[in-house]
Formats: structure tokens, sequence, C-alpha cells
């Protein structure tokens, strides 16, 4: 029901929405459950397990109860508190955990079940048969139990994260918060006041009236430059170094336009911060307490004051201290009846207007779909009091829990009855106001100038005079009430469906720490983190183990504070936006060419070129294969990685990385190289090129191109820091182009006007048509095979001049399947044999270990085991018939029992190749070099593959090396 | 004059969201340098002629001619719009076709790199520059202006920087619509 003159909501902006296909109307200003209540509806959603009905409990971020589904254009978004989400014309919510209805709920069916559905009810229920457990027992239960659910799409809505610095993060909007930003604000500091309301003011909003000086607070606050408020913005997390998440709600409170975000995940840098987020009232656990139409006196004073809103015709209260008063003089000054007020202390005041009942409490509640009667207790006596709505003060536990994120734990708080926030358990992080167990305005007020005043002095500023705002200092008076005991379910944890049998029951079946009877129960794991229940669950547990609650402690907050979507935290990843992309100046050539493109180390590389009337990759692959084994063939190899090495020390620093010789390699001449990490596997293998005396230049693998970088840095660093040596990658400077083929020579002579006139193994500079470049004679191919580099600029150009004369002798371009299969009938290892658990001793390359230096990897590569017989060592595998054979299969000896001992080895590479009419494989085989000759089994369970084959030498093709040599 | 073409990294035309202005800058040559132990005080000298020396780290300076310097990493500056000295006791490569530079320009333009780019930019200042990421790109970020940021990054991923910057332009553009 609305309340004519009285909340913040713009009357003249209404604004229409609907709920479970209902349309109504509320105001701009109105979360869905303000302009909800306003309709009076006071259904909301269905209880976790149990399907009870539930209304609202709060009218802030804690809220347990009234959680629905949000349905945009292109994602539905479950969980959303509908006293967050605030209304737009166009919104459409529903309810969620309900079938068929939200009114009529079939589940509800669990409530009638629940003496058999206690704490622990699945554990000791659904233990066996064991196999059933994934297959039923999981599925029912999650279908029973719920909350929202998810699409099942992409979200493909917008999403941000950002950063934002500044030298004082001020947590909260509320007096306290308002007074730290202006005094720090004044003093020039750098403010970013963060408030996760749509309006800064916190609890101020919600009293009536709203002081006079707050307008002209929040207007100073705005005028000052130096002053960053951001509403809607919670923070939910505190991490090292002064650093903050923060979730900002962008365009969740409006309709979806295009380019805007739904949320932003901030990243905070404060200098200095302080915590200013108020306090959570909390409620009293009895009988039935959960029926809709009870809530916290501090939700009614909320949704009277700040959205006009009334749930009820007849107000009444329970409280065990003063606070529910002011909600009730507010309710009398609106003209809404209040039937009573219960107050569980013996001494509590009078209260003008209404009637107190002194030391009574509420034992049960009536009202299934909406609260009709409440029956109270005085002594022995029970009387029933007609009421469709309670409001309820069990005290307030200040909003300490960013304090805890980093380990810290709080303090006890006999006074207080709460537990209050231990200094520094965030460096750098003051609590002030009601978050520190300051309760009055006033002194919320001079809590957060002096949090201010502190933290400018650490920034070494100066706080300016500030003259507080005139506030009522009121004392806080509570006498601890937490449960009242009587017939029925007690519920404490309204979002997970706990009550206090259920605690009584963890405590009675041994599990008596906090952390056990949390996870037994499952107290505080539901969305709200039990922001409602954890204190009251914790002294029920305390009181049943007959322990002090300091004694019996509190379980751990963590981050973050209110649910963040992983949609937020991952803003910008999705499809394509997961890694960048790096593109060939050759990609466009490729493209137009019809190549399919497959991705390599974050480069987008050409699989292979289809000519009109190739069906499959394979015939492209065996054309471009025989190409290049009879014309020639170009492919870009611009992705390899390149690093520059200069200095007097390279050749000694190359000496030291790779396990051969480099220092002796002439100048213009190129070598192959093989790399250990410290633990004496491979890391990486390619060639390096001596450009000059003191010039070097280093090709690795395109995978493995940063790993390389990074290793010869740490090497460096840390080993030979003072060696006359620097190295930097160069790797996008350079287009480069491998020519390959027996006229591999012809084409570059007509590309260069010159023959080529380099021996195997041998580089020097070109000038290629008017570019200065760089000729590498190596192949990776087997036959005769030259690399060309120019600067990148000209490489589209260049690519599209070889292919052009390769196509004349007819060649043409080869993509990464024919540069695969051509490797492999060379033998030529990958990263698919070296690929972290080889030594070169298992690769065959145990000769190039100098004997005559040292190098990273060689004392770990001679431990024992790292050689010998007992290893599985590179071999190459042809299939006896003319069958597929896969990468992945295992080797069996053959009438071996097909059993993971008896597996000898495993494939690493295959390919069909055209040049031999076979399929090829390379595998590691134990003690596979003895074996050539032996025919073993090849079999892959995954893909059907069972085929007898004949152990090789790895290479199959030209293995003298003749043909690269020609 | 080369009968290759040359092409730019991306070839595209300025883009304008809001407040904020993206354009590619035109070809420059870039070399690393990379002084030798013990060389440092020989690069400053063989640099005095172009009004240079070896930059501070996160710093930028602008010599004669068009000749500028940023430091890019420990005993590392990247030499710009001139041709490194002969005789220098560095490491020298040319690196000018190894990365794509980038204009920012705007009122706006320390709000969309705040998007991308994990530093404090609140008091940013002509000469300044830092090597960081920009999102999941490489990054020098060299400092012109308050509202005018240089951006180098890695040739090949041009196109993943450029959509990740016009994205958060058009995304700071809808904040302010």
């Amino acid at each position: 029901m609305r309340i004519d003159g009285k909340g913040r909501v713009d009357r003249t902006r209404p604004v229409t929405f609907t709920f479970d296909g209902t349309a109504y109307a509320g105001y701009r200003g109105d979360t869905l459950a303000s302009a909800l209540l306003a309709n009076d509806v006071r259904l909301f959603g269905r209880s976790f397990k149990y399907h009870r009905p539930r209304g609202l409990l709060t009218a802030g971020a804690e809220e347990p109860n009234a959680l629905v589904e949000v349905v945009g254009p292109a994602n539905v978004t479950p969980n959303t508190r509908a006293t967050v989400q605030e209304i737009f014309e166009g919104l459409v919510a529903r309810s969620q955990n309900r079938w068929p209805s939200l009114g009529f709920d079939l589940m509800e069916v669990n409530d009638l079940a629940a003496p058999f559905l206690s704490a622990g009810f699945y554990y000791k229920t659904f233990m066996w048969p064991r196999r059933l457990w994934e297959g039923l027992y999981e599925p029912l239960i999650r279908r029973a139990a719920g909350l929202g659910r998810l699409s099942g799409r992409h979200d493909e809505g917008t999403y941000e994260k950002a950063w934002a610095f500044c030298d004082l993060l001020v947590v909260g909007a509320g007096p306290a918060g308002l007074m730290a930003a202006l005094t720090a604000g004044r003093a020039g500091a750098d403010v970013i006041l963060a408030d996760d309301s749509s309006e800064p003011g916190g609890r101020l909003l919600s009293l009536d009236p709203v002081p006079d000086w707050l307008a002209g607070v929040l207007g100073e606050l705005e005028s000052l430059p130096n002053v960053r408020i951001m509403p809607r913005t919670t923070v939910t997390g505190a991490y090292d170094n002064g650093t903050y998440g923060a979730l900002e709600r962008v365009g969740l409170h409006r309709k979806t336009r295009p380019a805007l975000p739904r949320e932003c995940f901030w990243r905070i840098v404060a200098r200095r911060a302080i915590l200013a987020a108020g306090a959570l009232e909390r409620q009293i656990a009895f009988p039935n307490n959960d029926r809709p139409g009870i809530m916290l006196a501090s939700a009614l004073q909320t949704y009277l004051n700040r959205y006009g809103v009334v749930p009820g015709k007849a107000v009444t209260f329970f409280a065990n201290n003063d606070s529910a008063r002011d909600v009730a003089r507010s309710m009398i000054a609106a003209g809404v009846p209040v039937t009573a007020i219960i107050d569980s202390r013996e001494d509590a005041p009078d209260e003008p207007g209404t009637i107190v009942h002194r030391g009574a409490v509420v034992v049960g509640a009536r009202g299934r779909l909406g609260l009709r009667e409440i029956t109270l207790r005085k002594g022995s006596t029970e009387t029933r009091i007609a009421t469709d709505c309670l409001g309820i003060s069990g005290g307030w536990n200040p909003t300490l829990h960013l304090t805890c994120h980093m380990n810290g734990r709080p303090r006890w708080s006999d006074d207080l009855a709460a537990f209050v926030p231990s200094d520094g358990a965030i460096p750098g992080l003051i609590t002030a106001g009601a978050a520190n167990g300051t309760f009055s305005t006033h002194g919320c007020l001079a809590a957060g100038a002096e949090a201010a005043r502190r933290s400018l002095e650490a920034l070494g500023l100066k706080a300016p005079e500030l003259a507080l705002p005139e506030a009522e200092d009121r004392p806080y008076r509570i006498a601890p009430l937490w449960a009242v005991p009587g017939k029925g379910r007690a519920w404490l944890d309204f979002a997970n469906d706990v009550t206090t049998k259920d605690v009584t029951l963890s405590a009675q079946e041994g599990f008596r720490s906090v952390e056990h009877m949390k996870r037994y129960t499952t107290q505080g794991m539901a969305p709200d983190q039990g922001k409602n229940s954890n204190v009251a669950a914790l002294a029920v547990l305390a009181d049943v183990t007959g322990r002090a609650i300091p004694e019996t402690g509190t379980t751990t907050f963590r981050p973050p504070f209110t649910p963040v979507s992983i949609a937020a935290m991952g803003a910008g990843g999705r499809a394509e936006g997961f890694a960048p992309q790096r593109f060939l100046t050759s990609d466009q050539a490729s493209r137009d060419r019809a190549a399919p493109m497959i991705e390599a180390g974050l480069w987008y590389r050409p699989s292979y070129f289809p000519k009109p009337g190739e069906t499959t990759w394979r015939e492209a692959c065996d054309r471009e294969v025989a190409m290049v084994r009879s014309t020639v063939g170009v492919t870009d190899v611009s992705t390899l990685g390149k690093i520059d090495i200069q200095g007097p020390d390279a050749g000694r620093f190359l000496d030291f990385v790779y396990t051969n010789t480099f220092s002796t390699l002439p100048v213009g001449k190129v070598r192959y190289g093989l790399m250990l990490r410290e633990d004496g596997h491979v890391l990486d293998d390619g060639t390096t090129a001596r450009l000059g005396e003191d010039h070097w230049l280093m090709t690795t693998t395109t995978a493995a191109a940063g790993l390389v970088m990074r290793h010869m840095e740490f090497v460096h660093q840390a080993f030979c820091a003072d060696w006359k040596v620097r190295f930097i990658s160069v790797t996008e400077a350079w287009a480069q182009f491998a020519v390959a083929g027996p006229l591999a020579r012809d084409l570059l002579t007509s590309a260069l006007g010159r023959a080529p006139g380099l021996a195997f193994m041998g580089c020097g500079p070109v000038t290629i048509q008017g570019v200065e470049g760089r000729l590498f004679r190596i192949s990776f191919s087997g036959e005769e095979g030259y690399e060309i580099a120019v600067p990148t600029r000209y490489g589209e150009a260049l690519f599209r001049d070889l292919v052009a004369r390769a196509e004349t002798m007819g060649g043409g371009p080869y993509g990464m399947e024919a540069l695969n299969v051509l490797r492999i009938e060379k033998g030529f290892i990958t990263h698919a044999e070296i690929h972290g658990r080889t030594t070169a001793f298992d690769v065959g390359m145990a000769q190039m270990v100098s004997a005559k230096k040292d190098c990273i990897g060689k004392a770990a590569a001679a431990r024992p085991g790292m050689m010998g017989s007992e290893r599985e060592q590179l071999v190459g595998l042809k299939p006896l018939t003319d069958s597929p054979i896969t990468a992945g299969a295992h080797l069996f000896a053959q009438g071996a029992d097909l059993t993971r001992p008896n597996s000898a080895g495993y494939v690493t590479s295959v390919g069909y190749s055209p040049t031999l009419a076979s399929w090829l494989g390379l595998a590691f085989l134990k003690n596979g070099r003895a074996r050539h000759g032996e025919t073993i089994r090849l079999v892959d369970r995954l893909r059907g593959v069972d085929v007898l084959c004949l152990v090789t030498d790895p290479v199959f093709h030209d293995p003298q090396g003749e043909k690269l040599r020609a | 004059m080369p009968d290759l073409i040359a092409k730019p990294a991306l070839g595209l035309a300025p883009v304008t969201y809001g407040a904020v202005t993206l354009a590619e800058a035109a070809w420059t040559s870039v070399h690393s340098l990379a002084p030798f132990p013990g060389g440092e005080a020989g690069v400053n000298a063989a640099l005095a002629p172009l009004g240079l020396g070896f930059p501070a780290p996160n710093s930028w300076t602008a010599g004669k001619d068009g000749a500028q310097i940023v430091w890019t990493g420990r005993a590392q500056a990247f030499l710009i719009g001139a041709r490194p000295p002969a005789d220098i006791p560095a490491a020298i490569t040319d690196q000018s076709d190894a990365w794509v530079t980038l204009h920012l320009m705007g009122p706006q333009a320390r709000e969309v790199l705040a998007r991308l780019v994990p530093l404090d930019l609140r008091g940013a200042k002509a000469g300044q520059a830092a090597r960081s990421g920009l999102n999941h790109t490489p990054l020098i970020l060299m400092v012109e202006g308050p509202e005018a940021f240089r951006l180098m990054t890695f040739r090949s991923m041009a196109r993943t920087a450029w959509h990740e910057l016009t994205n958060a332009m058009e995304i700071c553009a809808a904040r302010r619509a």
C-alpha cells in the first residue's frame, strides 16, 4: 500500500513492469520489492528446500528470500534480489523455484515431509547404492531444491572491467561515509565514495524526515573535482596492496541500450580505505517466523520513508532493543495503526500511541501466504493478535565482512551483543560508524570524520575543520534474544532453510564446531552468505553446546560480499575475446585462396589451400606435399620466434643455453640447436644464425617463443647478468617465408634476380626487389629449402610475389597440414614430441649434449633414469596394412594383454605420406632404437584403431639428407 | 624505391566515440637500443647529437628533428624517428615493423585506458612512459599530454588492440549518453 506524501520515489514518473506475467505500476526510484509491496504483493518466492512461501525480509542487498529472475531480451538473470533491482519501463521479472506457480507450488509437499528432511538428510539417505548418486539422486535433489535456473545460453550482454585509483576509498555513503568523504575531499585527497544503493545517504534516506543537511553535503561532494561518487557500486572484496573489488550495476536498472554495459567489475587501488558499510539488522527466531509479512523493522522503516510503502494495514513489532521504536513512531505519524510492540525486555519503556508488552515474546505466526495473526507469550499466558505485518528487531550486526577478507577475525562485544571488526585486519583500512559498532547518527558522523582525519594523516594531508551536523546521539540498549523456544520450526537461515532445530541436531551429532555446523546444516552457504543468520546461528550453537559466543567463534567471511556475476569478472573474454588474435601479413592472401585457418600460439595459420574439385582436406594436403617434393612450395613461417642476440659474450651465452656449441659457428652460417630446461628435459629446438661476429639470430618454435624468451631472461638475470650480451624479440619485425622443393633455387633466382648462392645452412643479407632482407638456407621439409625474411610491412607483397612465381613453376602455397606431413616424412620433431617429458636421449639427440662444456639442464639430464634402455625412445612407425593410425594410440607387444602396465609406448604424430604412399607415425617406444624392424601392435581404444606396425628409424624420407644439401 | 608494396598494420581511418579519437600512426623508424654493461656513458655521448640521452625508467624525451627515445625496460630503450648513431656501445635492432603505434586522444582518453591498462594515470604528464599491458596485448605507453596517449603494441595483435580500444571507447560513450 502506497502512503501519500511519503517517500523519495518520483511520483511524476510512473513505470510499468511485470512480475510473473502480471503488469504492475510503480514509480521511478522504486525497487522491484517496494513497487510490488505498493501493489500489495506479499509473496515473492519459495524457499530453497521446503518450498515454503516467502515474502521480503529486508530492504537491502542482504535479502535472503526475494530472489527473482529478470528476463531481458538476450539473457535471463537468476537470483536477482528484488530489494536491489530497480524497476524500469518494461522490466520483466518472474519468481523462481516453484511449479506450477508461486501461489500454488506442488513442491511444497516437501514442507509436509519436513520431519524427514532435516539437516544431514541427504548425506544419510543417499549414501547407497553409491552408483545412483550421480545419475539419479543428485539430479532429483537439484531439481527439487534450488534457486534460479541458468538459461543454458551464452550471456551475450555487454559487461565491463575497469581500474580505478584513489587516495582514499570510502565504502558506504551513510552518515559515517559521507563525513569521511567530505573531510578527505575538502583536504584535497582523491576520494572514491562507493555505495551500493542508487542514491547516496545510507540509512539517512530511511529517516523521517531525511536530515536537511544531507542535500548540502551531497551537493558539495558532487562539486568537488577530487571526489568521485560511485552509486550502485558494491565493494565486494579486499585484496592485497590496497586493492578492492567492486561491482557496479551500470545498466541493470534501465532498458538495454547498445554498448551500455550491464555491470562493471572494478578493481580499485586505494592508498587508504574507510569501511563505513553500516550495520544489518537481525531477526529473532520463533516458530513460523518466515511467514510473508514478517520482516525486519528497519526494512519497514525504509519501505515507509524511502519508498512511501507500507506492507500491511496493522503493524506489530517484536524487538529486544529500542531501534524499532523510531519505526513505530514513523508508522503512527503516517497514519498506519501500530497494534502493539512486543518487547522482550522487562524494563522496556512505554511508547505513546500503542501498547507495549514488556517481557513478552512472539511464539507463533499464522498465515501461509501472508501473515494473519501472531501469538505472543508473556509469562505463561499466550495471547493471539491479528496483524498482517510484523516488524522484528533483534539488534544490529556491524557490516564488517570486508575486514575478514584477509583472514582477520572479528571480536565479540558483550555491550552490543554483536561482533565488531578488529583493528588493522586489512592494512590501510579503518572501520567507522555502524560498521564499527557505533550506532547513533551523531556517533557515526563523528567517527567518519575521525577516520578521515587519521587516513589523511597517513596520506600526509592536513584535515580541515569540519562542523558536524546536528544528529541524535541515543545510547544503544539491547538485551540479547536469539531464538524463542516453542513448538514448530524457527528459521535462522531463510535462504537455505536452516532452523534452530537443525543447529541443535548438528551439535547432537557431534558437529559442534561452528565450521562443522555450517557445513552440516548449510547455514550461511546460500547466496546471502549468512548475512541474516550467522550470528544468530552461532548463538544458538553456543547455547546448545554450553559455550559462550566468543568461545564458539564465527565462520570466515570471504569475498565476494555480494554475488558477482562471472560475466562481469570475465568481461570481454567471451568467445574470441578470450585471447588476442595474431595475424600474419599473408593472412588476407591465404583467405583469398579460401584457406581454412587454425590457431597456433595465438597465430592464425592456413591449414591448406583448397583447389577447385578437391572435396577433402586430405586431397589438398596430399597435393601440397607432392608439390613440395616435386616442384616448389611457399609457406609463411613468420610465427616462429625470432630473438636477436648481440654482444661479445653472445656466443658464450648460446653455449650456455644450448646443449651444443655455437661459439665456433662461422659468420654466415646457421646451426640447429637443442635447449634443455633446468630439469634436463627438452625445452625447445630451433636454429640460430650467426649474422656477424657479435650478432646472432635465434629461431624458436611458434608455441615456445615466449617461453624461450622468458627462459633466456631468467638464465641471463640469474646466472650471468654481468656478461656483455643483450637480446630482444624481433619476431614481429620480420615476415619470413619458407621456399622449399627441387625448384626452390630457381624460384629465388627469379625473385632475387640472381642465384641465391648459399650452401646448406648458410645465411646472409639479401636485397629483394629493393628491400633489404635476410636469406637462410634451412629446411624443415627435407627438400632444398630457403627462408627469406623482409621487414613485416613488405610481408604481404612478398608472399603474393613468391606464390605467383611458384605457380608459374607448377608450385604454390602450402599450409600447416602439408608442413606437418613433410616434417613427419623427414622425422623432424615438434612440440608433439618435445612435449615436456622427453629428454635429448629420448629424441635421439644425446650426442648433441656437448661433453666439452656445461649447459643449462646438462647435470639434470645425466641423472639416473634420464637415459637408457628403460626410456621410451623416438621411433618411426609404418602400418603393415593400408590403414590409418592415430596420434595418442598406445603400443603393445604382439600377444600382450591390452592393459596399462603393458603399454610399451605411445604415438605422438601421424600423417598420410603421399610420397611413400603409406601412413607414417612418430612414436616413443621403450628401448625403441634397438627395436627397428620389429612389429608392434598400435591400439587406440578411443577411436577403435588396432593396427600392426613396423618399427623404423624416424627418418623415412631421404635419410642421407642428399636432397636438402643439393 | 622498393618494388614491394609496404602495408600499414591496420590501414584504418581514425574513429571517434564521444570525446575520444583513436588513430593509427604513420610508419616511423623504431630501433631498440640496449647498452652493454659499462656502456651507459658512451650511449649518452652517442645520443647527444640527437639531443637525447638514455631515458630514465618510465619516461620518454624528444630531441632534435623529431627524434625521440622511450624507456622500454631494464637497460633497454626505443629510439624513434631517427637512425641510430654508429659506434654506440649498445645492441641495436630494427623494431620499426614489430610494433603498431596508435594515438588515443580526447578528454575521456584516460577513462578509456582505465578499461584496459592497469596503471594509475591520474596525474599523467607528457614525458611519462610505461611498459604495461593493453588488456592482454603488450603495451608501451607514452604520455603526450593529460588527454593524449601514444600506445605501441605488437603489430600482429593490432586488430585485437584496435577492437578492444574501440569497444572501450564505445562503452565510455554509452555511459555518458
